[in-house]
């Protein structure tokens, strides 16, 4: 599949947020501010894009001529853990004005669901690298996108709306996802990815 | 009367407590918002979520009982590694017992069953509980925590399946003329009953945010 094809499905048709469900408990708890909204989300395309690149060939170059396809998850769990890891430090040491911005974001990040799956989701599917490349950096702008627009349509409810006790924070922030997916539903006719 | 003292000691004996603490007052869908990912994915079909929430609970109950074997020999520089390195060993077993017996379930629920690893409640658990208590104390925690999920997932799996199938378990529950309302079957149904879940809980529990 054209790897152009798969950017583009990977933000709008198959969103990981709104159509695969994935990295709900930061779009739940970190969309009531914009600035930090756009600050996750650029941290989580940073992160995922990185974190793809440095799988693929570890999965299809060692582990799969290896025959230790069952230490994937193992494999990849670490990776990612060590590449946060990493990207923390080297920030605090090369880039400290960004520290307050992104630095606070990375360790939330290990365990955000998506950045596994996207490392799943390529194996799965046995996309090459190039296709690997763009369906991470795609997935990742998806869910910023969404996270964005989310953390937006919040702060705008709070400034005049009168919501139900019982249904305040998680509750309707749920209902939201729910209006937004439908309207993401709108582009499902164009691309399908398998 | 040696019975009845046993009974009040057994209701109020701590491991019920943590057993309880699970299942109601730290409900981990409901008062703390954690693990819905997969949740709201593979609640779509009742044999997807029977399986979600066995291979949940058992992750929990097993990671937390060796993150509490292990909590005095392991640095706190790099628990978190560690954590994940034993929820990463449990989820591997869930997902080749899955492949192994039940190939559809495995092949249907995809990659949701390796997600478990990123499932906040797992990781959680061993921060808040497991590597501070006993280890039969942890395994009841994480078990009680497991099993207040799939009540959960069963609770979505029941008005998902039978209202976008029609059907429990692959048996047509509702009657013949009925029409399937498709869109509970996807994302956007998913998000708009645990909101509704999470109103209903919320007004007869009295948490609320702000």
């Amino acid at each position: 599949m054209n790897p152009l094809i798969i950017l583009v499905a990977s933000i709008f048709t198959h969103n990981i947020a709104l159509a695969y469900i994935l990295g709900m408990c930061p779009f739940i708890v970190i969309s009531k501010n914009y600035k930090t909204a756009v600050g996750m989300g650029i941290s989580i395309i940073f992160v995922v894009t990185l974190t793809a690149i440095i799988n693929w060939p570890i999965y299809w170059l060692v582990l799969v001529p290896a025959h230790s396809e069952i230490l994937a998850f193992l494999i990849f769990i670490i990776v990612i853990a060590a590449t946060v890891q990493l990207l923390e430090m080297i920030i605090e040491k090369f880039f400290p004005p960004l520290q307050s911005s992104f630095g606070i974001f990375l360790p939330l990040i290990t365990v955000n669901c998506i950045v596994l799956a996207v490392c799943l989701f390529m194996v799965l599917r046995k996309y090459d690298f190039i296709q690997t490349l763009c369906y991470a950096f795609g997935t990742s702008c998806g869910w910023a996108l969404a996270i964005i627009l989310m953390a937006a349509i919040k702060e705008k409810m709070m400034l005049a709306s009168d919501i139900p006790k019982g249904l305040r924070g998680a509750g309707i922030t749920m209902i939201i996802a729910g209006l937004m997916a439908l309207a993401f539903i709108g582009f499902a006719g164009i691309i399908t990815l398998q | 009367m040696p019975k009845k003292r046993f009974k009040r000691a057994f209701w109020q004996s701590k491991w019920f407590k943590v057993l309880a603490a699970g299942l109601w007052q730290d409900h981990p869908t409901f008062c703390m918002v954690l693990g819905i990912c997969s949740m709201l994915a593979v609640t779509n079909k009742m044999e997807n979520a029977l399986a979600m929430g066995i291979g949940v609970t058992f992750c929990t109950a097993f990671s937390s009982l060796f993150v509490s074997f292990f909590r005095t020999t392991i640095p706190s520089r790099v628990r978190m590694l560690a954590y994940m390195v034993i929820i990463s060993t449990f989820v591997i077993c869930v997902d080749r017992i899955l492949k192994a017996y039940f190939p559809p379930i495995s092949e249907e629920m995809g990659p949701y069953v390796g997600l478990i690893i990123t499932n906040c409640i797992l990781m959680g658990r061993a921060e808040a509980f497991a590597i501070k208590n006993g280890p039969w104390l942890s395994f009841l925690d994480g078990f009680g925590c497991g099993a207040g999920y799939t009540f959960m997932l069963i609770l979505m799996a029941l008005i998902r399946e039978p209202m976008g199938f029609g059907t429990i378990l692959g048996h047509r529950v509702m009657p013949a003329g009925w029409i399937n309302w498709s869109i509970l079957t996807v994302a956007p149904g998913a998000f708009f009953l645990l909101g509704v879940y999470l109103w209903i809980f919320r007004s007869i529990a009295k948490k609320t945010e702000t």
